[in-house]
């Protein structure tokens, strides 16, 4: 979605401003990625202040597992910079390694909330059972749409590179999918604290 | 009161007509002068700027600048609109308000399609009220136990107030959101569900006005109206001393069934 | 044809039907298809006012000839329900502002004009384009579609205020929907911003780019920012209809002697802020692109520059970043506290100062020109005073005092259609007259592009100044039956006055209809610069082949050089070496 797939003629066109036009893009995406967070949070803070009580995040969700995901969300920036880095290098083995341990990260921490999602419900505690929760799963819950979105981007290189790992184009699609990857990384990095820690 | 109505403002019957036609009137004035002299400029430059044989356009650029003079004129007058006339003013109607001692105080609860209020009856004290009363004979969930709620006084679609004194309302809403309106009052105020939101005005003329809703909330949004008496002191002390003779919940029944109807309609 | 130097790079231009002309990934299909698909959506909803109109005007009243065609549960004896009539309105806000306006403004002009304007051989992402266009359609198919699925259509108004909107029937769909178009949006948003930044032909710099560039890079930055908040917020209230959660509704609420089991603990206000966050700039985004389309035509129809080119674009570019700071002047009295009103009064007036600025511009630049009155240069002079009105009926709004009268009255419909009737769809219309030739080689025929326009211009203000009358006797806005309330009888003629008008301006349009197509298919080639303009589209065949330009084009000159002294010709294009 960040980025279209081979356009006739831009290759070709020399950026006006410099920075190749999919960088752009992706940074502009970005942006309105920001302000749709940014509008949750907002929603979050004048909920919260408004409300006449609120439970403390550590006591009703699980700490320990979202403390787990996050070490394997930052660990698959990690993967995720270092397969970037192997298309640089073209150790095309490398790049498999590490885009593939970056889609296998994304899929555990889908695993992890999975089972944090399962135990909620099986405690009886849905979107509609007060407000607290409205916002946990809604916001959660967008944030693992765009962990979703992430996997399907790196799937997606992971099979680009079969045939065009020599693409002009393939590297800066890698570099584009990093910064997409990165940026629900730090969602959830404010995720975290925001729900389960304050 | 249908005289009260015609092609421009209704009837003034409050203390807010006077800034509020004011500046409505100021600003109609202003930008009626502004669109007459900017229209023959227009005019002006269309005719004697036509295409005509022999003649080109000339390239050269005047100052950019003498763009932003009616952009300064402009600014003057929306600067002497802001700082003389809307904030002072707004601060009145909006902000500052009469104590409640000096004033009347009345309850109003808003609900699809119907204009419930609430007077505090003799003893000067509101009953309590709470969702889980609300039943067709009581709309707005009078605490039927507790006795400051016994002599109140509900009324459905009717608002009486008397002459030359404030009235405050404390408005509420059971379902969706509303809009209290009463045109010849210059009065305003949408009425949140979940909050309690005040208004006050003070009448400067007897008789009967129109309370409109303001705001879309449903299908019979039209049909969404009341009105509001305003009385004499005495008189109004006459329709308060009768409706204390009746017991409040004759009263919210009475109200029911007119509600009722009202909602069948559609 | 020259065949243009691109074509062979164009691999993934098919020649097939289905690539060339329904997923073509060419910015020019892709333009018409958004000029077609908008057009055809303008004419639903202006449909559906018709329709509204007649209960507006004869309330009650069985509506003759096709009121008997309307299925029971809309129109039971051709008697609009009111849940129809609500229907009507919300969706013709929505489908006028969400599916027509903004399609046409930015999908059709700024997707077909703006990379030919820049020398551009398309836009950055072609197949992002596409896709904008195909999760437009089946977002504003949906919409449509929402009339005939259980529950009908949205009937909360195109505002779809909480709790309103989610106690109602038809509002799921009207979500979903918002979700879908606000995607394709987003989409053509970063697409229009890389592109005008990176895709300009050489020697184009920032200050030689046409007028209507500008606006469209500013309208592309004001929906990439704003819509994204809508879309949180329309998130919210799906989970509020679809998940029980309650973002928008306080606990206690009785509806229809119903306790509501909802947890509570949201606010209605929190949508309200939500919505006009996007709400106002898309005010702008409306606008901007008429006030460029108007611009450039001008500048062509006076023969001389346009007066205050840096003024116009930096007022543009203080316009669109002021918009977000203003948007709880929609608010002043929905119960936010009034000390907050204060602020939004003065970024409010601020606001109104780039305006004036622009339209002041606009006019100067008459002065000295030799003035053509071409369809496309009287629908543009028809702007100027008639968004003027527009602009100026915004003042008693924007101010608090005056507003608590006028807030939610006629006025208000008044003022905002004068804004985006007479000021946007007037230039719309005669940007379609100006680039027709650009599109298809042809030009629309003048005659009846003449008598379309006296009958648009003066059908439009007979529907909406009356408004301002009624707005002032205090006539609320989305009443199902005007005459329920007695203050607003004396004003009820002017109802008629108001529908009447707006079935003749139907009227009107059908000859502009009947122009286009008449002329796409039996009207002769004209030149390919019929308008002797200066600017980059006209550096190319009319229609331009794929690739647009023969070869990349370079830019000597700033857009406007009209009559240049010692110059040849009273036009000097950007793209011709002096």
């Amino acid at each position: 979605m960040t980025t279209p797939a081979a356009a006739p003629y831009p290759s070709e066109h020399v950026p006006t401003t410099g920075i190749p036009n999919g960088k752009l893009g992706v940074w502009l995406f970005l942006a309105s990625e920001v302000m749709l967070f940014a509008t949750l949070f907002t929603t979050y803070i004048v909920l919260r202040m408004a409300a006449p009580s609120w439970p403390a995040g550590w006591e009703v969700l699980n700490v320990p597992l979202a403390t787990l995901n996050t070490v394997v969300l930052i660990t698959s920036s990690v993967t995720m910079v270092l397969a970037y880095a192997k298309a640089c290098e073209r150790d095309r083995a490398g790049f498999y390694r590490m885009i593939g341990l970056t889609i296998a990260l994304g899929f555990a921490f889908l695993v992890v909330k999975a089972f944090e999602y399962g135990a909620k419900f099986h405690h009886g505690h849905f979107p509609s059972t007060d407000i607290f929760y409205a916002v946990y799963f809604t916001m959660t819950g967008l944030h693992g749409l765009h962990v979703i979105g992430g996997i399907g981007f790196n799937v997606y290189l992971a099979l680009w590179a079969r045939e065009h790992w020599e693409h002009p184009l393939f590297i800066g699609r890698v570099e584009y999918g990093g910064l997409y990857w990165h940026f629900v990384d730090i969602v959830w990095i404010f995720l975290f604290p925001g729900l389960y820690l304050l | 009161m249908k005289g009260n109505y015609g092609w421009g403002l209704p009837v003034a019957a409050s203390t807010f007509a006077g800034p509020i036609d004011f500046g409505i009137k100021l600003i109609h004035a202003a930008m009626f002068a502004i669109f007459i002299l900017w229209a023959i400029f227009f005019a002006y430059l269309l005719l004697r700027y036509r295409r005509r044989e022999g003649r080109s356009a000339q390239a050269g650029y005047e100052s950019p600048l003498k763009s932003l003079i009616p952009d300064f004129f402009v600014l003057v007058f929306e600067i002497a609109l802001i700082v003389f006339y809307a904030i002072p003013n707004w601060h009145r109607i909006k902000i500052a308000g009469p104590s409640p001692d000096t004033a009347l105080v009345v309850e109003l609860v808003a609900e699809q399609f119907a204009w419930n209020f609430q007077y505090p009856g003799p003893d000067g004290k509101f009953g309590r009220r709470d969702v889980q009363f609300i039943e067709p004979a009581n709309p707005i969930g009078l605490d039927p136990q507790d006795p400051a709620g016994k002599d109140d006084i509900t009324t459905v679609n009717e608002l009486h107030v008397p002459l030359g004194k404030p009235t405050i309302l404390n408005m509420s809403s059971k379902d969706v959101i509303h809009s209290f309106f009463v045109p010849e009052f210059r009065v305003k105020q949408d009425i949140v569900p979940g909050m309690k939101i005040s208004l006050w005005f003070e009448p400067t003329l007897a008789g009967r006005f129109e309370i409109g809703c303001a705001q879309l909330c449903g299908v019979a949004h039209s049909m969404m109206r009341g009105d509001a008496y305003v009385h004499t002191p005495s008189e109004y002390e006459a329709w308060l001393k009768a409706q204390s003779g009746q017991a409040p919940a004759t009263t919210a029944a009475n109200a029911a069934t007119g509600n009722s109807n009202g909602s069948s309609t559609f | 044809m020259a065949v243009p130097h691109s074509e062979p790079r164009s691999s993934e231009h098919g020649s097939g039907f289905i690539d060339k002309y329904v997923f073509s990934v060419d910015h020019k299909v892709i333009g018409l298809q958004y000029f077609f698909t908008s057009c055809f959506f303008l004419i639903v909803g202006f449909a559906m006012i018709m329709l509204l109109r007649w209960q507006l005007a004869f309330p009650g009243q069985p509506l003759p000839l096709i009121g008997r065609l309307l299925p029971m549960t809309w129109a039971p004896d051709g008697i609009l329900m009111p849940e129809f009539y609500n229907q009507l309105g919300a969706m013709h806000g929505t489908i006028m502002v969400f599916l027509g306006i903004v399609p046409l403004g930015v999908g059709a002009f700024g997707n077909y004009i703006l990379p030919l304007q820049i020398g551009a051989p398309d836009m950055a992402f072609p197949r992002l384009n596409m896709m904008s266009y195909w999760l437009y359609l089946p977002g504003g198919m949906l919409m449509l579609l929402s009339f005939v699925l259980p529950g009908g259509a949205a009937q909360s108004g195109w505002t779809s205020y909480a709790p309103l909107a989610i106690v109602n029937p038809g509002q799921t769909v009207w979500l979903l929907a918002m979700v879908v178009i606000i995607t394709s949006s987003l989409l053509g948003a970063v697409n229009f911003i890389v592109t005008t930044l990176n895709m300009r032909a050489a020697g184009l710099t920032l200050g030689r780019l046409p007028i209507f560039v500008w606006a469209q890079l500013v309208t592309a930055i004001l929906l990439l920012l704003a819509f994204p908040p809508l879309e949180a917020a329309a998130v919210l209230q799906l989970m509020d209809r679809i998940a029980g959660t309650s973002f928008y509704l306080p606990a206690g609420l009785v509806v229809a002697g119903e306790s509501l089991k909802v947890a509570g603990g949201g606010q209605p206000l929190l949508w309200q802020h939500l919505f006009w966050f996007l709400a106002h700039p898309e005010v702008y985004v409306l606008i901007l692109p008429s006030m460029g389309i108007v611009a450039e035509i001008i500048a062509n129809g006076t023969r001389k520059p346009i007066f205050g080119y840096t003024e116009i674009v930096a007022s543009m570019i203080f316009i669109g970043a002021m918009s977000f700071i203003v948007w709880a002047h929609h608010m002043f009295l929905s119960g936010m506290s009034p000390r907050l009103s204060n602020f939004f009064l003065v970024t409010t007036m601020i606001i109104s100062v780039p305006s004036v600025a622009v339209l002041t511009c606009l006019v100067w630049s008459l002065k000295g020109g030799s003035i053509r009155f071409t369809t496309p240069m009287l629908f543009s002079l028809a702007f100027l005073p008639l968004f003027g009105i527009g602009g100026l009926t915004g003042l008693p709004l924007g101010l608090t005092v005056t507003d608590i009268y006028l807030h939610d009255t006629y006025y208000v419909i008044g003022h905002f259609h004068y804004v985006v009737v007479t000021g946007t769809i007037i230039a719309l219309m005669g940007g379609t007259y100006y680039w027709f030739p650009k599109w298809f080689g042809k030009q629309l025929n003048d005659f009846w592009g003449k008598i379309h326009f006296w009958g648009t211009a003066i059908c439009m203000n007979g529907i909406f100044f009356p408004m301002f009358i009624q707005g002032l006797a205090g006539v609320q806005r989305r009443l199902y039956d005007p005459t329920a309330q007695l203050h607003n009888l004396s004003t009820q003629p002017l109802n008629v006055v108001s529908s009447v008008s707006a079935w003749l301006l139907f009227l009107f349009q059908i000859p502009f209809l009947v122009n286009i197509v008449y002329t796409i298919f039996k009207g002769k080639r004209c030149e390919e610069n019929p308008w002797r303009a200066t600017t980059l589209e006209w550096a190319c065949a009319s229609p331009p082949p794929h690739g647009n330009f023969e070869r990349p084009p370079r830019v000597y000159r700033g857009p406007y050089e009209y009559s240049t002294p010692r110059a040849r010709e009273d036009w000097t294009p950007q793209h011709v070496p002096s």
